[in-house]
């Protein structure tokens, strides 16, 4: 791993920091084609580390594509992807994957095993020891707020807010350098979603890790993200703050996707 | 011919498999033990029906008053079964008939002993002791209505143009038969066909005067018939005889030479006497022979009733017939899960190889099971228990490969992806994840292969591997339906025990999460 290079590239793209280290999840010019459909044209991103970047767009946009080339679940068809420095392949994808934290919608827990088994399911594989996995467990309970006796509980036991905890739970367990979430809070009622949100962006926050979320939902975008990363039909159409969304759209596009979501007062706040 | 045994009505066919499925299947049996235990036990084989488990039973125990240890592997398949376990040395010798080796065996019209053992010697066998019978198609009138018209013969029958006759299908049919008969004797009449069991009340209410019958048919009593003499020799010979591998008189002198002093000892009224014993009175075989011998062929009646059907179930035999269904059904399911689930997985994770496995286990479930005990007797070389723990097992293979394929394959794509984006490798997700959220799919073909086996263990009993298929094969052999249930009802009851405990598996086995 090289982890000192020097950048040609320009500086908003580069995969090296200002601190000339290598940024931790660079993406160049990745693109897929499945079948007759291009879901992902060449695109280039870096998200800024210890901040959250969303991707935001209407469904079939090509960023869940998008996020999962970078966890090594789809292939891209041309480019690459390196996570601090390092090329993504088939020789290094599992290690890297284990400094990748990964939730998706409805937490994707296994239903054989209870809350517990399905946190500790890797560390254990990893033969982490015993008192070090207990008091992962205890931290990362009191960070996501789930009572100890929870997670007891099989999955199917759960409501669907206390299932995105524990998957939450599952994806931080081994403290990853990276946090990426795929639609978390789409399955979830209005309510719980709410307050998912405000304790995500907490833990978000806290915890100061390159965090790349997925959503079509724009509120959420604006809620959750340093930076917007606004698709469309497998390409990037604008990146910024929801300011430069609003104010300054790249294309027509930007404001119709933007007009399409208005009617929500906490934007209208915003 | 042999005309009692069911093996004779086509439904145990010659094997037609061929090629390819022989290669596969020979690869699979590769590791099976093969080979005869080296024998120092006489065994003798019989057929599945009457005369044969009558004669069987009478040579063991002529042997064994010779003093020579004797076992009998009673009820065995029909001819081609019983001639590929003396070909293997399974059975060391078995009652059978001279036209039967010929035509069957020889595929020869020449059935003098001489011709035959011409023919067989190249084969390691033999044929020897004419026992004093024969067993051959025969025309039958009531006794007092032959008597009434003067009829002796089948030449007799030829001057009465109004007498009824009514003939089996397979009779009117056969080149041996009707057509046959009609020229040798000239015969005016026109015969009907008649199911053979219907032709015996028919003749006695006077619907038929003329029926076919076996020459040592038990019935011939029962029913006062008069056997009409062949007196043009039309019917060829089934003289019973021994069929022997070469090395029997060596390896058992004492006892081959009490076995030749048989010969000519049981006559054609003896042995309607005996097998009506068997069918009419429900005598048991061994009882009878040993009555036989006692009497060396007086044939007395003697007055045993049929057993009743809860004496037969819990009979000295039943833990035995238990045993040997247990060991036939779990012995083959293990094999089976240890060979199915792996390919299962292998379908599950190699599209290409999937419809291949796939497809090859499926095809092997199409095979008549009767057809592939055959098949598997000359390729492990020997009858009994190895053959059909490799059939069950071969059977037990589709619910497997294929519940644990679909098991795996249905798995949702979050949860697969899951597992994956963890970083857990291949081996590790399919065994802390995979596996376990296909094992209900997988502990319900296997249950599904159980009960199946419990079943098709029943048919193991034509190739002697006992179960409680033994019950049921005599009970058919015998037309005796409380045997029969003897045997058909502890296998129902097992498969529902099978199935009871598959359930209580589940209970125990699978994570309360997937319930």
């Amino acid at each position: 791993m090289t982890r000192f290079r020097t950048a040609e590239a320009p500086a908003r793209e580069s995969r090296v920091t200002n601190h000339g280290r290598s940024a931790l999840i660079a993406l160049e010019n990745v693109s897929k084609v499945f079948g007759p459909k291009t879901v992902l044209a060449p695109t280039s991103l870096t998200p800024a580390e210890g901040r959250t970047t969303v991707l935001l767009g209407p469904s079939g946009c090509g960023k869940s594509t998008l996020l999962r080339i970078i966890v090594g679940l789809i292939s891209p068809d041309t480019g690459r992807v390196l996570f601090d420095g390092e090329p993504l392949g088939p020789a290094n994808v599992d290690e890297i994957r284990h400094r990748i934290g990964y939730v998706i919608q409805e937490g994707g827990l296994f239903p054989h095993l209870d809350g517990v088994r399905n946190v500790t399911l890797l560390a254990e594989y990893l033969g982490r020891d015993r008192a070090w996995i207990e008091r992962r467990l205890s931290e990362l309970s009191g960070l996501v707020r789930m009572p100890r006796q929870l997670l007891q509980r099989y999955p199917r036991e759960l409501s669907g807010g206390e299932r995105q905890r524990v998957a939450l739970m599952r994806g931080l367990m081994l403290d990853p350098q990276a946090v990426l979430l795929d639609e978390p809070l789409a399955a979830l009622d209005a309510i719980t979603r709410r307050e998912l949100q405000t304790e995500l962006k907490e833990v978000f926050t806290r915890l100061a890790k390159t965090v790349v979320l997925v959503t079509h939902d724009l509120h959420e975008a604006a809620w959750f993200g340093h930076e917007i990363v606004l698709m469309r039909s497998g390409r990037i159409v604008q990146r910024g703050s929801l300011e430069d969304l609003l104010l300054r759209p790249a294309e027509p596009f930007v404001t119709e996707f933007v007009h399409a979501q208005r009617a929500d007062p906490r934007l209208a706040a915003a | 011919m042999q005309p009692h045994e069911p093996g004779s009505r086509g439904w145990l066919l010659a094997v037609p498999i061929e090629g390819g499925m022989k290669t596969f299947l020979l690869t699979l049996l590769a590791c099976a033990c093969s080979g005869a235990l080296a024998q120092q036990t006489l065994s003798v084989g019989s057929k599945r029906f009457t005369e044969s488990y009558i004669l069987g039973e009478i040579a063991v125990q002529t042997a064994r008053a010779a003093g020579a240890q004797a076992e009998h592997r009673q009820g065995l398949g029909n001819t081609g079964i019983l001639f590929a376990a003396l070909k293997s040395g399974s059975i060391d010798l078995y009652p059978d008939y001279t036209g039967t080796i010929a035509r069957e065996l020889l595929k020869s019209e020449a059935s003098d002993l001489e011709s035959l053992n011409r023919g067989l010697q190249p084969l390691g066998l033999g044929v020897a002791v004419p026992l004093g019978f024969e067993d051959t198609y025969a025309l039958a009138m009531l006794d007092s209505e032959a008597q009434r018209l003067g009829v002796r013969t089948i030449s007799d029958l030829a001057t009465h143009a109004q007498l009824r006759f009514g003939l089996s299908h397979e009779f009117l049919n056969r080149n041996d038969g009707w057509p046959g008969l009609v020229r040798a004797y000239g015969l005016p009449q026109a015969p009907r066909g008649l199911d053979h069991g219907l032709a015996y009340e028919a003749l006695v209410g006077g619907q038929i005067d003329v029926m076919d019958i076996y020459s040592t048919d038990a019935k011939i009593a029962k029913y006062k018939l008069r056997v009409l003499a062949d007196d043009r020799h039309f019917f060829p010979d089934y003289g019973a005889i021994l069929v022997y591998r070469l090395d029997v008189p060596q390896r058992f002198p004492g006892a081959w030479a009490a076995l030749q002093r048989l010969q000519g000892k049981i006559g054609a009224d003896a042995m309607v006497t005996m097998n009506a014993q068997a069918e009419l009175e429900g005598q048991g075989f061994a009882d009878i022979a040993a009555g036989y011998l006692a009497r060396s062929g007086s044939g007395r009646v003697g007055a045993g009733r049929r057993s009743g059907f809860l004496s037969l179930l819990f009979g000295n035999d039943f833990w035995r017939l238990t045993r040997q269904h247990l060991l036939l059904v779990f012995a083959s399911l293990a094999a089976a899960v240890v060979v199915g689930i792996p390919l299962g997985i292998w379908a599950a994770r190699s599209a290409r190889a999937a419809q291949p496995i796939l497809s090859i286990v499926a095809v092997i479930q199409t095979i008549p099971s009767l057809a592939l005990l055959a098949f598997l007797i000359p390729l492990l070389g020997t009858i009994g228990t190895w053959p059909a723990l490799v059939a069950l097992f071969l059977y037990s293979l589709l619910p497997i490969v294929r519940n644990t394929y679909s098991g795996l394959s249905d798995i949702a794509p979050p949860l697969r992806e899951s597992a994956q984006a963890l970083g857990l490798p291949s081996g590790a997700r399919l065994r802390l994840v995979e596996l376990p959220l296909a094992a209900r799919s997988i502990l319900a073909g296997i249950s599904t292969s159980a009960v199946i086996n419990v079943g098709t263990a029943t048919i193991a009993a034509f190739i002697g591997a006992g179960g409680y298929g033994e019950r049921i094969t005599t009970g058919l052999a015998l037309n005796d339906n409380a045997m029969l249930l003897a045997g058909a009802v502890p296998a129902a009851v097992l498969a529902l025990l099978v199935h009871a405990l598959f359930a209580l598996l589940d209970r125990r086995l699978i994570p309360a999460g997937l319930r």
